[in-house]
């Protein structure tokens, strides 16, 4: 009796079994490098310098110049956006210091043109966050927290992926994070190893009141 | 689909029926619902009815191919970045004054119906977003009308003309300039004869002297005035009373009897707002405060004076005059002919009314409507001087008007003139009278005759396509100019943006013609006050404390003494033919004359009573629907000498019988997409000797035509939500209120939460004072960046407003009693909607606001299902216009802009909350007090009928209301806790002609607010029918 040819070698189903596991781990492996890969820094931006119109550096103005942040995000304090300082701004200074240099040549421009700079956003956060400066500046919370060393950088990155978990590590336990008012824009300031005693203590002299912290209508709207 | 099926035939006298039979006081929003018809269950037991989830407009191909290249194109644009590249553009030099972040307020007034209205206009960035009425000025006091607020959107209307046209082709200013040279030159040496000016209603004194400069250099000069809804009965009735023109000026906080014959003095007068204000500060009911002034109004189309009313009387237009001469008669006012009573008017209501009003001399006042003949307004003067009620309730002033006269014949003089061939250049300062001139003056053919002739207006409309030049205007946010205001209080018009479009203001139009070149509207303006040599005082100074007031401080008109000279009051109106009906032309109450028709706010605005949005209608009074079987919908033809025009009917409870109304301001032509072709023209029917009243035939047509009304939308299941009652029940026992029934037993599974913290917000809202004016509902729209959906939208019950006024009708159909109720998002303590969402997009906060997450919705609309009140909205489309620049510009930036998919609703302002919050917990303040935040639709609000504010201050408005023995809380009994309550309506009848009834018999039991809903009551209330 003749027996037919099999197409199917007996191997063959381990391999058939062998490849739906591995076609399912696959799967799982995909979702789960998509996840990882638009959860990271790389895909959020982080420490990945921005080119600006200008060669700005926050390092020399910040760091060696030792300027005031409000010098020229002057609304900080008051208003939810920090403000790009307008042209006339720089040209304070620079009429005096490096006028001819070529990096500064672009502030003329804008002077003479009436155009504006267009500097390209760095922390962008989406549309529906409503993200206030004045509040957060006023209640002891550093510039350093968000931003990173400002003055150290020479080209201003992200220094956070600004995630909502990561804001609302501090909304609800400002305590870790808080520092006194007088030191929101010092950019050396380092957490005392009291900490927690002395953020605990902010927490109250300040008034903030943590349950709300984490209330939706807080941030979005 | 539901909306497309025919009406099903409403049968009226079974409705009749079956109100009689009720036991207790029913409430009901429209004829369909006592029908219990179909589509009203429908409406009511899914709040979207049938298809409405569906994407019912075909997508082409072609649309599908762009869409899908232009998304694909956006995502090779930005896949470099998790997000587009953004771009800050800082200013080069910065402002004084202006912190990005932070909005600016300036005053000025808003002139769209020729009066001033004081407004704040909200700037963000140098962008104006949002108008507001200024405290400070006479004719706001902070309030705003809807057409004021609605100015925002027409300023950044993108169909506004943007180009000098010449015949049509597009041209520039210069050439304008350069063309019309030689012609002026010439009109100069003919001393200016074959010139013609043609404005609306001019109250600007600026405008007036550059007129006189004007006539100065072209002596022979003409001007016409025209506006399509103007007062001239009422002048003409101050010239017959007293011998010259006199504005009347009311005070209604003095008024304890009202008498409004056919006057919406509530809506359609220049000064309403302020009106409605003072007529409602005494009528503000409190436990300590027992009292309320009392209106009486007869009137033909029911108006929103006529709801508040507590004793309303339809009855036709033309037989007002008659029941004018018997009052003035009955009062004693000598030279009044004898009339009888017209026969809709009870005897012994008629007689209680004349006593009432002579027990109240001093203190009363009689009021008639602009479409009255002048008669009855000079009968009313007669009737005014006998009570003793000038000088208290009211009072004369100069003309605010610049130059009073008779429009009609103004216009008729011009239009003669024009036909004759005498015009060699007229010039018209807006207005659009090719398309609302009386028909019979045939403006369009007359304008044709007309050597060259110049149209300044905001849009390239009827008019500007058939004159030789059009101008593009510049709104009043974009130009110089100054106006006064109904009791003659002159301001500055202050701009907040540089003219968009490239648009001329008035002045500097008048400037050209003068000759004067590179003079701007700034200085045209300034320079006229500075040449009023103010008193030595510095005038810098004086300007800048003009434009920061928004009033120009001293220039109130003083009351003027005048003299009844009227020594007879001959009889005018001609009866109504007995085959024949009333046929009434009424102003829009959204789109006034038609010069708002492109507004996309107002024209899906449902108006007051009827709740139609985007179309007018024949409106007809229920018997004579019946007479005619007639149902909403039907179309009908009007025909009145000679002239027809077909028009749908719809039937308004309470308009007068053997009498159909038609609004003005539709059939558009060239308006813009949004008003071209919406509604019927019934300029069409409006002939110059029967400006408001009419007569005529109306028959009946086979065909149909969609009306949509939203009368009918988010009905909550037939339950009493509105609760009313009379003063005199409540003076009977001011704690316990015998119209409310028994304290509802609070019970809930879930355990209380304390709400402890420094701010808990709440809002109280008093039917007594809600006059259903639509005003709260344009400040919410234009706060909260809601958008507009179009008709077919609204038919499915897709209207996106926040905040809807429900009217309710008890009573009998022919004249019933009229109630409203705001309704938005109560913020329920205890919310239905939270606990379903399966993402938490809903959710409460610690200062009890019921949270909405946009970022979070997924669109499941379980909230929407579960929401008894039926206030949230759903962006079933992409709603939100995300591609026109313009109306970008206009959006408060402190909203997100909702996409398609994401459910939304009242926020109680949060923006507004965020703002005062931050502010008061940087100041350490953080329990915020009463003014800290105002809401949009309580700033809006003319009447103050809206209180919100912080629960947790002890001493806030709020608290005190919501301790007030009228406070209620709709479907409370569902143990919803709702953060929003409102005031029962307190009426004030008059015992004589209402007598008091025990409240069990007049109000049911069965189905009160107070009472808790047995847990076996069917889900369809008492309305069940299976």
């Amino acid at each position: 009796m003749a027996t037919r040819p099999q197409i199917f070698r007996p191997g063959t189903n381990t391999l058939a079994r062998v490849s739906i596991f591995v076609g399912a781990l696959i799967v799982v492996e995909i979702l789960l490098i998509l996840i990882v890969f638009f959860r990271s820094n790389y895909w959020r931006q982080v420490h990945i310098a921005i080119d600006q119109p200008v060669n700005f550096s926050h390092q020399i103005h910040a760091g060696v110049v030792g300027m005031d942040c409000r010098y020229c995000h002057a609304s900080v304090a008051q208003s939810s956006f920090a403000t790009i300082p307008p042209t006339e701004t720089c040209v304070t200074c620079h009429t005096q210091v490096k006028q001819n240099s070529p990096l500064v040549q672009p502030i003329w421009e804008s002077l003479e043109t009436g155009k504006p700079i267009e500097w390209v956003k760095v922390h962008d956060l989406p549309g529906f966050v409503y993200f206030n400066h004045s509040i957060h500046v006023n209640k002891g919370f550093g510039c350093t927290e968000c931003h990173g060393r400002v003055n150290e950088m020479p080209v201003v990155w992200q220094e956070q992926a600004l995630f909502m978990g990561w804001c609302l590590n501090c909304h609800r336990n400002p305590e870790k994070y808080i520092r006194p008012v007088e030191e929101v824009y010092n950019m050396e300031w380092v957490r005392p190893p009291n900490q927690i005693a002395l953020g605990q203590k902010l927490v109250q002299e300040y008034n903030i009141d943590v349950n709300r912290l984490s209330n939706c209508y807080i941030c979005h709207r | 689909m539901t909306m497309q099926s025919p009406e099903e035939r409403v049968d009226l006298s079974e409705i009749r029926t079956r109100l009689a039979g009720a036991t207790g006081q029913q409430y009901w929003r429209s004829l369909a619902e006592v029908a219990e018809t179909r589509e009203f269950q429908e409406f009511l037991h899914r709040e979207f009815p049938g298809g409405a989830a569906e994407w019912d407009h075909s997508f082409s191909r072609r649309t599908f191919l762009k869409v899908m290249g232009a998304s694909l194109a956006l995502a090779g644009l930005t896949a470099c970045r998790y997000q587009p590249v953004e771009r800050i553009a800082p200013y080069v030099n910065a402002p004084e004054q202006i912190v990005p972040g932070l909005p600016l307020f300036y005053t000025s007034v808003a002139t769209s119906r020729g009066y001033a209205q004081g407004v704040l206009v909200e700037s963000h960035t140098g962008r104006p977003t949002f108008i507001s009425g200024n405290p400070e000025h006479p004719a706001s006091l902070g309030a705003a009308d809807i057409f004021t607020q609605a100015e925002i959107l027409t300023m950044y209307d993108p169909e506004r003309s943007r180009q000098v046209l010449n015949n049509g082709d597009k041209s520039t200013w210069d050439a304008f300039v350069a063309a019309i040279a030689p012609h002026l030159a010439e009109l100069r040496r003919a001393q200016g004869a074959g010139l013609h000016i043609l404005t609306q209603t001019v109250t600007s004194p600026t405008l007036a002297s550059q007129f006189r400069a004007l006539q100065s250099a072209y002596p022979q000069v003409q001007w016409h005035q025209y506006e399509p809804v103007g007062y001239d009965n009422v002048r003409a009735g101050s010239q017959l009373a007293f011998g010259e023109y006199v504005d009347t000026l009311y005070h209604f906080d003095q008024a304890q009897v009202i008498l409004a014959l056919d006057s919406d003095f509530l809506f359609a007068l220049p000064g309403s707002v302020r009106y409605a204000r003072d007529f409602s500060n005494r009528r503000r009911v409190r436990r300590d405060k027992l009292e309320s002034n009392r209106l009486y109004v007869v009137e033909s189309t029911p108006t929103i004076t006529g709801a508040i009313a507590d004793h309303r009387q339809p009855l036709r237009a033309s037989e007002i005059e008659r029941l004018t001469r018997v009052v003035a008669q009955r009062l004693g006012v000598t030279g009044v002919n004898n009339a009888e009573l017209p026969a809709g008017i009870p005897a012994e209501w008629l007689e209680a009314l004349v006593e009432d009003l002579q027990q109240h001399r001093g203190t009363s006042v009689v009021i008639a409507g602009h479409n009255q003949p002048p008669v009855v307004h000079a009968l009313v003067h007669a009737i005014n001087q006998q009570l003793d009620n000038v000088g208290t309730t009211l009072s004369y002033i100069d003309p605010v008007e610049v130059n009073p006269g008779n429009q009609l014949e103004s216009l008729r003089a011009l239009t003669t003139a024009m036909q004759a061939g005498q015009v060699s250049m007229l010039v018209m300062f807006g207005g659009n009278p090719v398309y609302d001139a009386p028909v019979d003056l045939d403006f369009a053919n007359a304008l044709a005759r007309v050597g060259t002739s110049v149209h300044l207006s905001l849009f390239v409309d009827e008019t500007s396509a058939r004159s030789t030049w059009h101008i593009p205007a510049a709104h009043f946010l974009e130009a110089w100019g100054d106006a006064r205001a109904f009791d003659g209080t002159a301001s500055v018009i202050q701009p907040l943006i540089e003219p968009l479009y490239g648009g001329k203001s008035a002045h500097e139009l008048v400037a050209t013609l003068m000759g004067q070149v590179d003079v701007n509207g700034y200085d045209i303006v300034r320079n006229f006050w500075r040449s009023r040599g103010l008193g030595g005082r510095d005038f810098d100074t004086f300007w800048h404390t003009a434009l920061s007031k928004g009033v120009i401080e001293g220039t109130a008109a003083p009351p003027k003494q005048v003299t009844l000279q009227a020594t007879e009051f001959p009889d005018t109106v001609a009866a109504i033919p007995a085959d024949e009906l009333e046929i009434l032309f009424q102003p829009d109450p959204s789109i006034w004359d038609g010069r708002f028709a492109n507004n996309g706010w107002l024209q899906e605005l449902p108006k007051p009573l009827t709740k139609l949005t985007w179309d007018n209608a024949a409106l007809i009074g229920v018997a004579t629907a019946e007479r005619l079987r007639l149902r909403n919908g039907d179309v009908v033809e009007l025909r009145t000498q000679g002239r027809t025009l077909r028009v749908p009917v719809w039937i308004a409870p309470g308009h007068v019988d053997e009498a159909v109304t038609v609004y003005l301001g539709y059939g558009r032509e060239r308006a813009g997409t949004v008003g071209t072709g919406q509604g019927v023209n019934a300029y069409r029917l409006r002939t110059s000797d029967s400006l408001w009243i009419a007569s005529g035939q109306l028959r009946r047509t086979a065909s149909r035509y969609e009306l949509v009304s939203t009368q009918d939308h988010s009905s909550m299941e037939g339950r009493e939500i509105v609760v009313s009652g009379t003063l005199a029940q409540f003076r009977s026992n001011p704690e316990h209120p015998p119209f409310f029934h028994g304290e509802h037993e609070y019970r809930s599974l879930y355990p209380d939460y304390p709400y402890d913290g420094p701010r808990s917000w709440g809002m109280v809202i008093d039917l007594s004072t809600c006059i259903g004016c639509n005003a709260c509902v344009i400040a919410c729209q234009a706060e909260n960046n809601i958008p507009v959906v179009g008709k077919g939208q609204v038919a499915n019950g897709r209207e996106m407003h926040w905040l809807r006024i429900d009217r309710y009708y008890s009573g009998e159909l022919d004249n019933p009693r009229v109630y409203f109720q705001p309704m938005a998002c109560v913020h329920c303590e205890k919310a239905p909607c939270e606990t379903v969402c399966p993402v938490a997009a809903t959710v409460h906060d610690d200062e009890g606001i019921n949270n909405m997450v946009y970022n979070r919705c997924v669109g499941t609309r379980y909230c929407s299902n579960n929401c008894p009140y039926k206030v949230r909205r759903f962006n079933f489309l992409q709603y939100a216009d995300l591609d026109t620049e313009t109306l970008k510009l206009q959006r408060n930036p402190n909203v997100t802009v909702r996409n398609r998919g994401v459910m939304e609703k009242c926020t109680y302002c949060i923006q507004r909350i965020s703002a005062a919050r931050i502010k008061g917990e940087q100041a350490n303040q953080p329990v915020l007090k009463d003014g800290d935040v105002v809401t949009a639709c309580q700033a809006a609000c003319p009447t103050q009928g809206i209180t919100f504010g912080n629960l947790n201050y002890p001493d806030s408005e709020v608290n005190r209301l919501k301790a007030e023995p009228l406070n209620y809380g709709v479907l409370e009994e569902l143990n919803t806790r709702p953060r929003t309550t409102y005031l029962a309506r307190v009426r004030n009848p008059n015992p004589a002609i209402e007598p008091d009834m025990p409240a069990g018999e007049h109000h049911g039991t069965e189905t009160s607010p107070h009472s808790v809903i047995e847990p076996e009551m069917p889900a369809d209330g008492h309305h069940g029918t299976e």
